[in-house]
């Protein structure tokens, strides 16, 4: 069903305004779209941000580091761990601290746990977006699983502040190595469960393919990272270009598309969620014994210079850019975060589509929005 | 390449009018040496330094700034074509804008810098027809610094509403009411 | 039949269907909530049997908003447009021999004619309501609803070929010998599909839903309407499903007719059979659309336009050829 949007030119067509957001169930969250269009033809995507803009930068130059891990919940509140892992190895990384082992496998193990529950999330709102509601119950399902592991290790189910710098806030919890096999085993069996619900419904595809086509050049250039930047062919995954924590020592595959269409961005988020069961797998039989966190300073003062740290979180890579001048606060700390950089391109990729493709678009660059207003 | 290299190649960009004659490869070549501050004459414009940081640090002067990113993205050498941070710094006297590079070919960073004295009407050329993400960048920058980026095709506020007074990650930003100081 | 009579006969009606219309909407809900690995509404009345109930109340006692900028004559008059075609057409339907308010010589054809009266109630909504995702929803319902109405239209005539009747009554005789889905065989197991799909198409329910798709437009073209009036727009929708599922039982199942004529000595059990069947098809409707994704507005005209119209035309020409080489399957 290829689109046809020549407009015939006896008619006058006149272009009008749009407000998509603040309160839009496509914008998930307090995103502003301002919308030129055409009838149904997107002409232009303009953002307008800063609803829930908090400044987290700002405050993070009162606050000390061990304040600053608690912050970062607060942006990517579905990759809160992966945040909170982040200011951790810059701290970690800056004073040089030698990290115990366990306490890197079960942040990485945590990790990956985060990022297919966010990746659930995403299943469950990507399938509602494009009109199949039933998937978010599905989503849900699966995600609820970690969350109770969650609650039982960390103490919380979304911002769960886990990490401290220098290791974790507490050891795991007794239950945890045989309740995370027991999600591995029971999510094995429910990711082809999603592929038959949606991945191969006909009018998913249909509605999908070729759809806010992103190009490779296009996707470096605009500093597309995660899976946006894969599915478009762009290998950019944190994990295998600058590994931290255990992930040096898990082997996995980068799932890369090279289509750069929605349905491809869709493909590798469901791929990803195979890859972090396997890493979770190869991880979760051997935590070695050992201290869970290293003695540091009450005042953690940072040597003068500066730092910065890449991860990969659920959406892409998050960086950390702290300058310090010596003392407990950061003097510049400055968060680089992925759905920024990748809502930059939603105008470059929606124009020309209609607003059914807007809302499928958007729903693959997975965007959340305290993580653009940081 | 080798953060040595690179030095040595970028600086040979940009040679120093005033070191009279153009710096001989193997000159530079000597090591870190070259770039700090204690050499009398900086055989090149960019001022280098890996000191406290884990990345090659190259201070570049604003009129120079879109020349030497041009540069760093199209030569084949280098071919930093990922912009992936760019950040506003306010440093005290100085307000300056941060650019950290990676090239996706060769898997080498760089990060540069750039500073202007004046507080009033501080002002940059935009790299957005370089790194196309960096019109989002730059545009957050403009709203929290008061940077003014040349060039840009949409330098408007982008988190603050239009009418905001003042530009509130700089140091000397004041606001009684919003902000808790410790 | 007297003035008096055809009152109370409306109002009997009425008072069933606007019944049978929120037991729908639990059922809808008890069928999404069993997709969804969910329980559903459980806590009102016996198995939350009365949920639907409450929710009425509570929306008839809700205060009425709206927009300063909207029509108001017109923005009133829209959901009654739509509600009132709605039951209209209830009343041709033939639940069983007797039990069959209208019996009109045209009866498909008013039908038809009837269910197409209902989208301009919602075009006057969304017009009416000076709200831009409102004029969208109720542009696509349009254009939606012109077109599939075609379909709708050509695969009853297909079956219409069988009949030779458009009177209801007389297409349930007809099919004492076999249902018409059974008497034309593969035509009409091809109109029948036909039908479903631009039926719930018609109804605008997923994956058809382009006029409220809530993920792009919020809710489409009532985006302005609250209390009663955004409720006559919901409760019609179900009637609308309803009428879809009723017009298929009767057209392709022998409506009332029981299965071989097993019960053909009871004849009020007609009532029981025409349900079931009716409710069978209102399930598959529930099922597509808390199964399938929603289609794109240029798709939806794409499938109508180039596959179901001629698809449709094809079939129509190999039914003329049963029909004259008899090839119809009667017991």
């Amino acid at each position: 069903m290829q689109e046809t949007t020549t407009i015939n030119n006896n008619f006058k067509s006149e272009e009008y305004f749009i407000n998509m957001g603040p309160q839009h169930p496509a914008t998930h969250g307090v995103l502003r779209l301002l919308l030129t269009i055409d009838g149904e033809i997107i002409k232009k995507v303009e953002p307008d941000l800063g609803y829930i803009h908090r400044s987290i930068e700002k405050m993070c130059e009162r606050d000390s580091y061990q304040q600053i891990v608690h912050l970062t919940d607060r942006m990517d509140y579905l990759s809160s761990h992966i945040n909170n892992e982040a200011v951790c190895l810059t701290v970690e990384n800056a004073l040089q601290l030698e990290i115990p082992e366990r306490v890197k496998v079960v942040r990485t193990i945590i990790g990956e746990l985060t990022r297919i529950a966010s990746h659930c999330l995403w299943w469950g709102v990507m399938g509602m977006d494009v009109g199949a509601l039933t998937t978010y119950f599905y989503g849900f399902r699966d995600r609820e699983m970690i969350n109770d592991i969650f609650e039982e290790t960390c103490g919380a189910r979304l911002t769960m502040n886990y990490n401290v710098p220098g290791g974790l806030m507490w050891d795991i919890h007794p239950n945890f190595v045989n309740r995370v096999k027991a999600f591995v085993k029971h999510f094995k069996t429910k990711i082809p469960e999603y592929d038959r619900l949606l991945t191969g419904n006909v009018i998913f595809q249909k509605r999908t393919k070729g759809v806010g086509v992103l190009s490779k050049e296009d996707a470096i250039s605009f500093g597309a990272s995660g899976p946006v930047g894969r599915g478009s062919g762009y290998s950019c995954d944190v994990r295998k270009y600058h590994p931290y924590s255990a992930l040096d020592k898990v082997t996995f595959k980068e799932s890369l598309q090279t289509a750069g269409d929605t349905f491809a961005r869709y493909q590798v988020r469901i791929q990803e969620m195979w890859q972090s069961l396997s890493i979770v797998e190869q991880l979760i039989d051997n935590i070695p014994e050992g201290e869970h966190r290293v003695k540091t300073n009450a005042v953690i003062k940072l040597p003068k210079g500066e730092f910065y740290q890449k991860v990969e979180t659920a959406r892409g890579e998050l960086g950390v850019y702290v300058i310090s001048t010596g003392t407990k606060n950061p003097y510049r700390l400055k968060f680089r975060s992925p759905g920024f950089s990748n809502l930059s391109l939603l105008n470059h990729i929606a124009v020309g589509g209609k607003i059914g493709d807007l809302v499928a678009t958007m729903a693959t660059l997975d965007l959340v929005i305290p993580d653009i207003d940081r | 390449m080798t953060n040595e290299a690179l030095q040595k190649l970028i600086s040979s960009w940009f040679p120093n009018p005033e070191a009279g004659i153009t710096p001989e490869p193997i000159q530079v070549s000597e090591g870190e040496g070259i770039a700090e501050p204690q050499e009398p004459i900086n055989p090149s414009l960019l001022e280098f330094t890996e000191e406290g940081s884990q990345f090659l640090n190259v201070s570049v002067k604003p009129e120079n700034l879109h020349e030497l990113m041009t540069q760093l993205k199209a030569s084949n050498e280098t071919s930093f074509d990922y912009l992936f941070c760019l950040s506003g710094v306010d440093w005290g006297t100085a307000l300056g804008v941060v650019y950290h590079l990676e090239s996706t070919t060769y898997r080498h960073s760089i990060v540069v810098k750039v500073k202007t004295e004046d507080r009033e009407d501080p002002n940059f050329d935009s790299v957005c027809d370089i790194w196309r993400t960096a019109e989002f960048h730059e545009r957050e920058v403009f709203d929290f610094f008061g940077i003014k980026f040349h060039n840009h095709p949409n330098l408007k506020r982008l988190f603050l509403t239009e009418e905001w007074d003042g530009f509130p990650l700089r140091k000397d930003y004041v606001d009684e009411i919003n902000m808790v100081i410790k | 039949m007297s003035i008096i009579e055809m009152v109370l006969i409306a109002l009997v009606y009425l008072g069933i269907f606007s019944v049978a219309g929120l037991f729908l909407v639990l059922l809808e809900r008890r069928v999404a909530a069993w997709f969804q690995l969910r329980i559903g509404p459980n806590r009102v009345g016996f198995q939350g049997l009365l949920q639907t109930m409450a929710d009425a109340l509570k929306l008839v006692s809700k205060e009425l908003t709206g927009t300063e900028k909207a029509d108001k004559f017109l923005y009133n008059l829209a959901p009654y447009f739509v509600i009132i075609t709605a039951l209209m057409a209830l009343g041709v339907i033939p639940f069983t021999k007797d039990f069959q308010a209208f019996d009109i010589n045209i009866g498909i054809f008013f039908l038809i004619a009837i269910s197409s009266i209902g989208v301009i109630g919602i075009l006057l909504g969304g017009w009416a309501s000076n709200n831009k995702f409102a004029l969208i929803g109720a542009m696509r319902s349009g254009v939606q609803t012109i077109s599939y109405e075609l379909s709708v239209g050509l695969s009853l005539l297909t079956m219409i070929l069988l009949t030779r009747s458009l009177q209801l009554s007389e297409i349930v005789e007809v099919q004492k010998n076999g249902w018409l889905i059974v008497q034309g065989h593969i035509p009409a197991i091809i109109a029948f599909m036909v039908f479903m799909i631009a039926g719930t198409a018609e109804t605008n329910r997923a994956p058809f839903d382009m006029v409220e798709a809530e993920s792009e437009l919020g809710a489409g073209f009532h985006t302005e309407y609250s209390g009663m009036k955004f409720a006559y727009f919901f409760l019609a929708e179900f009637i609308n499903m309803f009428l879809i599922a009723a017009i298929a039982t009767t057209v392709f199942f022998g409506a009332w007719l029981s299965p071989f004529g097993i019960t053909e000595s009871i004849p009020w059990l007609g009532v029981f059979w025409f349900l079931l069947k009716t409710l069978i098809l209102v399930f598959l409707m529930m099922w597509f659309r808390w199964t399938f994704p929603r289609l794109r507005v240029d798709q939806l005209l794409t499938l109508e336009w180039k596959y179901l119209l001629p698809i449709n035309l094809v079939n129509i020409v190999i039914m003329a050829f049963v029909v004259w080489q008899n090839l119809i399957i009667q017991f």
